[in-house]
């Protein structure tokens, strides 16, 4: 009788097993296809957006050749450049910002932490770029929107406001256990040390999450990037590049090359989130708990 | 902070943070070396042995000073007119000849007129925490206190006084580059610069006159308004309920115990993230036109006859939108609630299965309100984000269809809009409004919402 049980169970877990794995695999291809075209089109042989058939009918590697050769009109190498400068120290310093803040909301006490809380909130209500053009005129007036200027006043705008998005890392520094810090203040921690020592080696997730969201803003922004650059293209970041590619004048010529800067692009951030993966494993309760 | 003390400061206000150091105190109780500080900032400090604090205060007073005198009280002077002079041509008898004016740029005034008047209320603050500086440093010698070294307070800034070390950078850059640009957009909000009446370089203040003109359902800008603002919250709710639900369930179902391979699942569709998603958005766009690779592709393969109109019929271009939407979101989601979900304590769930307690119920019961207590906070940062979510309506439909005439399109939500209606069309007055509007719907939400939240009201605990 007893045995018979857990043969149906069996059954009943491999099905459902089994249901999980195929739906998995059908969700994984549909989110992966958009990649997979970029990666055909980057090596397809006919030039022009407009295709009749899935598989390319020529392969090619023209299309990074002309990327990264042909900078007569659009520079791609060296927007390339300019955007991994940019991304590098934002990463750093957003990184820094937040968690700090973080740090204060969930574990400090004062005076001005719930009226900054609420502040913060307020912010957050107000449509991000409504501000870009008074952005502008504020570096213009300080002197940062010429020349190479212009790369400070970016890594400057995409950091300036990033102490306002600390909520998902004062959660996870929630989380963390009170004792532990307690512990630390007995065995003579002033406030700092327990942030370095006790706090960070905890919360290597939400420490990789952070890292990888500043590095990505640079990436991902072209709104700022293209006020802020203005016609300046020596100092264009990659998005704005891109974009350009595939305007009216450029995108019969440029598609395919389109798809080849987008794949180089993905590429460092790909390479960084295969690498940090593994602080997403299970085990932080764990841990934590130790 | 145990609940009932929390529920007791709700009805009766407790000051956890009080201290004898007040502005107040100072000018009711305060000495002579105080009453001068009023005047002399870090008098008092000095006096009373703390030689460089004070010589800091000083120093940032000459400091305001100077910039008041040399352009502040100027620029403040002129935001009431924001100036008059057109600029043009000026008889000039000495050289004999006619000489180019470059007029006032209303902007510009605006501008330094907003920064001035931004930098003396800093001014202000630092005053107060001044003076509350010299009637600590008086009020402790008088009691024959302890009375900080400059060494000892450097040391407290990373003890007791941390959180001032490590907000300043952050907060100084939340000042310059959101708070500051956000009064100077909305003090815009009150004039009449548009290029309508030729308001580009000079421009006045108008009072509530774009508001009105916005709002009213007669005015064609009024129409717009609303159709667009019943999109966007339609959107939001859509966009922000989707994402989370199935963002939740693909992490569960990638963490339960049977799942094998979990590291490549999330690979998987981690990887979509690691495609930068302005790439991802363009290429879809470029997929999805009328002679685009997928509508080329199902004509080929005879599935259909005439093109879909993915970004073309409106009911079609919101629903591809949304559906784009929850391709971006939904990784997102995944990775964000992978480390909340290891976070809920394994004892939890040993107990309930002890309970003989099954998936479902356990899901319920255990990981659901967990979850929304941890991420009530994200949620509402999420419908926000997606209320002011620009990126994807910009890249994927720009706003089409957009009816001929009309300065928005089906697609659009408030933020596209008011960046047409700004950068393209250079109505920066009503632009501004629909940005001071989408603020005012948002509040209402959040405010509601955020204050009713467990993670809200009682931080330190859950259960």
């Amino acid at each position: 009788m007893k045995k018979k049980e857990t043969a149906s169970a069996k059954t009943r877990r491999f099905i459902s097993n089994t249901i999980v794995h195929v739906s998995l695999a059908v969700l994984a291809i549909i989110w992966l296809f958009p990649i997979f075209w970029v990666v055909l089109t980057s090596f397809r042989g006919e030039k022009g957006s407009y295709v009749s058939s899935f598989f390319p009918k020529t392969y090619t590697l023209d299309n990074y050749k002309r990327l990264f050769t042909d900078t007569s009109i659009l520079n791609f190498p060296q927007m390339f450049m300019n955007t991994l400068i940019i991304a590098c120290f934002c990463a750093v310093i957003s990184s820094i910002f937040v968690l700090s803040v973080s740090y204060c909301m969930s574990r400090l006490r004062f005076k001005m932490r719930k009226a900054y809380m609420n502040m913060a909130m307020i912010l957050g209500l107000f449509p991000g770029f409504m501000s870009m053009v008074a952005v502008y005129y504020i570096l213009k007036a300080i002197g940062l929107s010429e020349g190479s200027l212009i790369r400070l006043s970016l890594i400057l705008v995409y950091t300036g406001g990033t102490g306002l998005s600390f909520q998902i890392a004062k959660g996870f520094f929630d989380t963390v256990p009170k004792a532990l810090d307690e512990a630390a203040f007995l065995d003579g921690c002033n406030k700092f040390q327990v942030f370095t020592k006790v706090t960070i080696p905890l919360s290597k997730p939400i420490i990789v999450y952070t890292i990888l969201t500043s590095f990505m803003a640079p990436w991902l922004d072209f709104i700022f990037a293209k006020v802020i650059c203005r016609a300046d293209a020596k100092y264009y970041t990659v998005s704005i590049g891109l974009w350009r590619m595939l305007e009216k004048e450029y995108i019969d010529s440029w598609y395919t090359c389109f798809a080849a800067g987008a794949v180089c692009v993905s590429i460092p951030i790909a390479i960084l989130f295969v690498c940090m993966q593994n602080c997403y494993v299970e085990g932080m309760a764990g841990a934590v708990k130790g | 902070m145990s609940n009932s003390a929390e529920k007791k400061g709700r009805k009766k206000r407790v000051n956890y943070f009080a201290t004898p150091y007040t502005v107040a105190n100072a000018v009711k109780d305060g000495g002579m070396a105080t009453k001068l500080s009023m005047l002399i900032m870090g008098f008092g400090n000095i006096v009373h042995k703390q030689i460089i604090k004070g010589l800091l205060f000083l120093a940032l007073e000459i400091c305001y000073l100077v910039f008041m005198v040399q352009t502040g009280f100027h620029c403040i002077a002129m935001l009431p007119s924001l100036g008059d002079d057109a600029g043009g041509e000026v008889w000039n008898e000495a050289k004999g000849i006619y000489e180019y004016t470059a007029g006032d740029s209303s902007v510009l005034i605006l501008l330094y007129g907003v920064v001035s008047v931004v930098i003396t209320v800093v001014f202000v603050l630092l005053w107060r925490g001044a003076l509350k500086s010299a009637y600590k440093a008086e009020y402790l010698t008088q009691r024959k206190m302890h009375v900080n070294t400059f060494v000892e307070d450097v040391r407290e800034m990373f003890n007791e006084n941390l959180h001032k070390t490590l907000m300043f950078l952050p907060f100084t850059g939340i000042l310059v580059f959101t708070v500051l640009p956000l009064i100077y957009m909305i003090s815009m909000a009150f004039t009449n610069y548009s290029k309508e009446g030729d308001h580009l370089n000079l421009f006045d203040w108008v009072g509530l006159d774009n508001f009105v003109k916005v709002l009213n359902f007669q005015d064609s800008v009024g129409q717009t308004f609303w159709s667009v603002l019943g999109w966007t919250i339609i959107w939001a709710i859509f966009a922000t309920g989707l994402n989370y639900i199935f963002g939740m369930i693909l992490a569960i179902v990638i963490n339960r115990k049977g799942t094998r391979f979990k590291a490549f699942w999330r690979f998987c569709f981690v990887l979509s993230i690691a495609v930068p998603q302005f790439v991802s958005l363009l290429i879809m766009r470029t997929c999805l036109q009328p002679e685009g690779a997928v509508n080329v592709m199902l004509k080929n393969l005879g599935i259909i006859d005439t093109s879909l109109p993915f970004f073309t019929d409106a009911t079609w271009a919101r629903v591809t939108v949304i559906i784009i939407n929850c391709w971006v979101g939904i990784p997102y989601t995944l990775l964000q609630v992978t480390g909340i979900l290891q976070n809920i304590p394994a004892e939890l769930y040993e107990s309930a299965k002890v309970d003989g307690a099954n998936a479902v119920v356990t899901f319920f019961k255990i990981t659901l309100p967990y979850m929304l207590f941890v991420t009530t906070p994200y949620l509402i940062t999420q419908f926000t984000g997606n209320v002011n979510n620009f990126n994807v309506i910009f890249l994927l439909s720009g706003g089409n269809p957009t009816p001929v005439g009309s300065t928005a399109g089906k697609t659009d939500l408030l933020v596209t809009w008011l960046y047409k209606l700004t950068i393209e069309k250079q109505y920066y007055n009503l632009g501004a409004v629909i940005g001071i509007l989408t603020f005012i719907v948002l509040a209402a939400v959040a405010l509601v919402t955020y204050r009713n939240t467990g993670s809200y009201k009682n931080e330190e605990e859950f259960m």
